[in-house]
């Protein structure tokens, strides 16, 4: 959490606003492998009795899963790193070939102040794979910006039936610190 | 070679055997389909699960995604408490994402239900031999992973009680099908990912 965010006491609200958003349009299956960049999502879906919080080994198994969660008529929605969208790239394959409804929201790194250099490589090539695979991305470097994102992208998964990421930026989430 | 060998161990353990016929021995275990929603990995399982339901819409067979049907199965689980959700998937498919093994144990859905049909090679592809002629045994991976109800059918007289156990699971079942290396059925099956999305969800949720 960068020294501003917590300052404004902003990053907890937008969070969980983010959360209420998700759960307005009825997703009741989230999955996530463990991410700071995500706490928040991920501790309200483990404490909701009305979502299935399911901790995933590799990121791609929530692509599968989101498939499969569509076919029995529920939602889906992956959490992940921008350095788990590399492990999801032939499972998209089942979304754009399948044309299921796919929402994942990707928290960045390797990008504004990041400090660890092995993150570089996957953050920059996150959006440039996403869109390779059809899946469009939307990006959001303030609260504001994060909600309208999260809203705009419900409408196109759920009711256009498209596949859509929103890239929490670092400038968003603060870079992490070392 | 000496009795406390490593090896003389392995073997009083039971060495694997690959022995009955997937043609016969799959829709034995799995008795009246209808009974599922199916979700079956690509290659094989999928031709197997295809010949099985005839293309009906309670099967979603996968050309590829390789790694993707077992995750697919917890999915659909989760979706439809109600209904019982049955994976047929292969050695190669599995082993390229094991892992989804520990996700599935820890939620435990009880009413998914995981067949392995185990030839030890990759079929499509020439039939190379996989881990599981090497010695990997993907009933004692699933058990590792977590998953409590595990069997392994090798034999005729083992498909009976697989059969229940697929059935009446309280929890996530995993049963391993070892099969010998004959061919899956030659049925046309439905290729196109859209028309099985669509076909699927028409029969479940009456779209």
């Amino acid at each position: 959490m960068n020294d501003q965010a917590q300052a404004a006491g902003t990053l907890t609200k937008w969070q969980d606003e983010v959360y209420d958003l998700l759960r307005r349009h009825n997703v009741t299956q989230v999955a996530f492998v463990p991410d700071a960049g995500h706490k928040i999502l991920i501790n309200r879906s483990i404490a909701d009795p009305d979502v299935h919080s399911i901790a995933l080994t590799t990121e791609e198994e929530g692509v599968a899963l989101i498939a499969g969660a569509d076919l029995g008529g529920a939602r889906a929605v992956l959490l992940m790193q921008s350095s788990g969208v590399g492990n999801c790239i032939n499972m998209l394959s089942l979304i754009n070939g399948g044309r299921f409804p796919f929402l994942t929201l990707v928290s960045m790194r390797g990008d504004f102040g990041e400090g660890n250099p092995w993150q570089f490589a996957m953050g920059e090539a996150t959006q440039p794979v996403l869109e390779a695979m059809s899946v469009k991305c939307l990006r959001a470097d303030t609260p504001a910006e994060a909600l309208a994102a999260v809203s705009a992208a419900l409408t196109m998964v759920f009711q256009a039936g498209r596949y859509v990421t929103v890239l929490f930026r670092t400038k968003l989430l603060g870079a992490k610190r070392f | 070679m000496a009795k406390d060998s490593p090896k003389s161990n392995l073997q009083a353990a039971g060495e694997p055997v690959f022995e009955l016929d997937r043609r016969e021995a799959l829709p034995a275990l799995v008795g009246r389909h209808e009974d599922f929603l199916i979700v079956s990995g690509l290659a094989g399982t999928s031709r197997d699960v295809a010949a099985l339901t005839k293309n009906a819409s309670n099967a979603y067979p996968m050309g590829g995604a390789m790694g993707g049907a077992c995750m697919m199965g917890l999915g659909l689980a989760l979706a439809q408490r109600d209904r019982r959700v049955l994976v047929v998937t292969g050695d190669g498919e599995l082993l390229m994402n094991i892992g989804a093994l520990a996700t599935i144990a820890v939620m435990d859905p009880p009413n998914l239900s995981i067949v392995c049909v185990d030839n030890g090679h990759y079929g499509e592809t020439g039939y190379q031999k996989s881990h599981t002629s090497l010695g990997t045994d993907l009933e004692k991976m699933a058990q590792g992973a977590g998953i409590k109800l595990t069997r392994t059918v090798q034999h005729q007289a083992d498909i009976a009680a697989g059969a229940r156990l697929l059935r009446e699971g309280n929890g996530t079942v995993f049963v391993l099908l070892r099969v010998n290396t004959g061919e899956p059925p030659d049925y046309h099956r439905i290729w196109d990912p859209v028309e099985n999305r669509n076909h699927f969800r028409a029969g479940l949720l009456k779209e």
